[in-house]
């Protein structure tokens, strides 16, 4: 709660700097400022930002759609978590598997070229992989759609893009933990007792190795919701992303600060449950 | 390992940088791209904003190696003035970061207590933001071009520069070689500069490599969303999202700015990734 309220501090110092258009009259940026409240000093208007928010769940109101931010927020949120979820997703279920792989096979051509395409994969920009994507499987191959995000057909393009470097972070990872884990005396044990390489790697290696993957798998959930932005730009999705770069374009601060606030809050809540998952998965840690 | 005379860490940290012919790569691109920057103006067969309206959207060709844009001009020359920026960028960028977090982490690990408590949790704070949002923001506020560009990127990962710090710091500040130059005097400033800043070197050079590296990735896309460097400029994001409207017919416009951001960022990954196992031979990779 603590982290929370700093956040809400820290959130709407940035955009405090009001710039509106530059046509209108003086009298009528005056009449905005004051039913804004603008011209307040910035810690009454921080302090009646926060009480709203934390009291009333209220974020102000929308300077461009005279709509409540909580309102346009609460539109857009399903569809940015379902992409974000499910890039999550899908590269944990590709990242994982190829990190552990590589990690047996060290040094095998497969290790050398997922070390490779991991490289790349890091060093691709979000947005031109999208193009990319985009270019070869709606323009040439024209097999997937390149805008919106209602059927499955039109999220694959999307989730791809978006799990593009989380997929390469997460096994570059994994190997590493994984390559750890191997050479330690209880795989010998387990190797020793006759088990199975398969029970040996999956029961007895990976648990110990999941610490370190959890983490970088909680940080970049936190990246591909601010990834989402970009992701929500190529490819037409109204989401929170798309609504703040609106939002941006067109100076409306409540939006921006709401928006910020949804992604931060989430990505909190998200390190906060996966502290919390690391106790399950590893019973030394204790909750307190 | 041969015997050498002065074996300094850089001396053994070069000898082994030598063997990874990744971490070369990433060098002699980066070299490249270096002097590139520096001879734009010999090097581009055309001015960044020479248009011609003749040659609008051409395709590669002779006279234009990479083709043309929507307003005739050399996507070549474009991409050799770009890299001017990027690098620019990429540098200033990490310079603010290292700077700024360095002092911030040396302040909280030298002094410790409540210095330390009160900013790291500022840091922890700003570390709850997605970075890239948080340069989205902070470059939103600012406004766009070069200097604010470079400033809202900078920002974006004092953080990490601040925790490397202050680690490092804490490691070494209890050595008695410290102990010994307070002894003789030396003012907390003197020892932070010239006792543990030499020694906390490894960690931050690496991280700056990588952060040079995020840093020209983060400006690209910052200009794409058309929050960095505005038009005419050429900047190898920016060029990327005018060419979108032309994706379906003139695909080329699209490829060889996204390939330019590419090859950089990962001659610096191969760079810090081989610097990072050439400084710490203990760490497994």
């Amino acid at each position: 709660m603590a982290i929370l309220f700093t956040i809400l501090y820290f959130t709407p110092g940035d955009p405090a700097r009001i710039a509106l258009g530059q046509e209108v009259t003086a009298e009528a940026i005056e009449a905005f400022r004051a039913e804004h409240g603008l011209n307040d000093p910035f810690v009454v208007q921080l302090g009646r930002y926060i009480y709203r928010a934390v009291f009333h769940a209220d974020l102000g109101y929308s300077y461009v759609m005279k709509s409540p931010v909580s309102f346009e927020l609460a539109s857009r949120i399903p569809v940015t978590i379902k992409l974000a979820f499910w890039a999550v997703v899908f590269s944990t279920l590709i990242g994982i598997p190829l990190g552990i792989v590589c990690a047996i096979r060290q040094y095998s051509l497969l290790d050398s070229l997922t070390t490779l395409v991991t490289l790349l994969g890091v060093s691709m920009p979000t947005f031109w992989t999208g193009i990319l994507l985009i270019l070869a499987f709606s323009v040439h191959l024209q097999w997937l759609p390149s805008m919106g995000f209602g059927s499955v057909s039109e999220m694959v393009l999307p989730i791809v893009t978006l799990s593009g470097s989380a997929i390469a972070i997460i096994a570059r990872i994994t190997r590493s933990s994984m390559l750890e884990v191997i050479r330690s005396d209880y795989i010998r044990t387990a190797r020793a007792k006759g088990q199975k390489e398969s029970v040996v790697i999956l029961r007895h290696a990976l648990p110990n190795a999941m610490i370190p993957i959890l983490t970088i798998i909680s940080m970049q959930f936190g990246m591909l919701l601010g990834g989402s932005l970009i992701t929500e730009a190529i490819f037409s999705i109204s989401g929170v992303g798309r609504l703040m770069l609106e939002a941006i374009n067109m100076r409306d601060y409540p939006i921006i600060q709401g928006g910020t606030l949804f992604i931060s809050v989430a990505f909190c809540l998200i390190n906060l449950s996966v502290d919390i998952l690391y106790a399950f998965i590893d019973p030394r840690i204790h909750v307190r | 390992m041969p015997i050498m005379k002065g074996n300094s860490m850089w001396k053994y940290t070069f000898i082994r940088l030598r063997r990874n012919y990744l971490a070369l790569i990433g060098f002699a691109i980066l070299l490249m791209l270096i002097l590139t920057a520096i001879f734009a103006e010999q090097l581009a067969p055309y001015g960044f904003a020479d248009q011609d309206y003749m040659m609008i959207r051409k395709p590669p060709s002779a006279e234009h190696l990479l083709g043309t844009d929507e307003f005739g001009r050399d996507v070549l020359s474009r991409l050799i003035y770009g890299s001017r920026i990027s690098l620019q960028v990429g540098l200033i960028a990490v310079s603010i970061s290292l700077v700024a977090g360095g002092a911030i982490g040396a302040a909280a690990g030298y002094f410790g207590g409540k210095m330390d408590n009160l900013l790291m949790r500022v840091m922890d704070v700003q570390l709850a933001i997605p970075t890239i949002l948080l340069a989205i923001v902070i470059s939103s506020a600012l406004g766009p071009g070069l200097f604010n560009l470079m400033v809202a990127v900078g920002i974006t990962s004092i953080p990490r520069f601040a925790r490397l710090m202050r680690a490092s710091v804490l490691s070494i500040k209890n050595m008695e070689f410290i102990e010994a130059a307070r002894a003789m005097g030396a003012s907390h400033l003197r020892v932070i500069l010239l006792y543990i800043l030499p020694n906390c070197m490894a960690p931050l050079i690496v991280q700056s490599t990588l952060s040079v590296a995020n840093a020209i990735l983060f400006a690209a896309t910052l200009s794409f969303l058309g929050l960095g460097i505005q038009p005419p400029f050429p900047e190898w994001g920016g060029m990327l999202s005018a060419a979108r409207p032309y994706l379906r017919n003139s695909a080329y416009l699209s490829i060889f700015p996204g390939l330019a951001i590419m090859i950089t960022i990962v001659s610096l990954n191969c760079i810090g990734d081989g610097l990072r196992d050439a400084l710490d031979p203990k760490q497994k990779r």
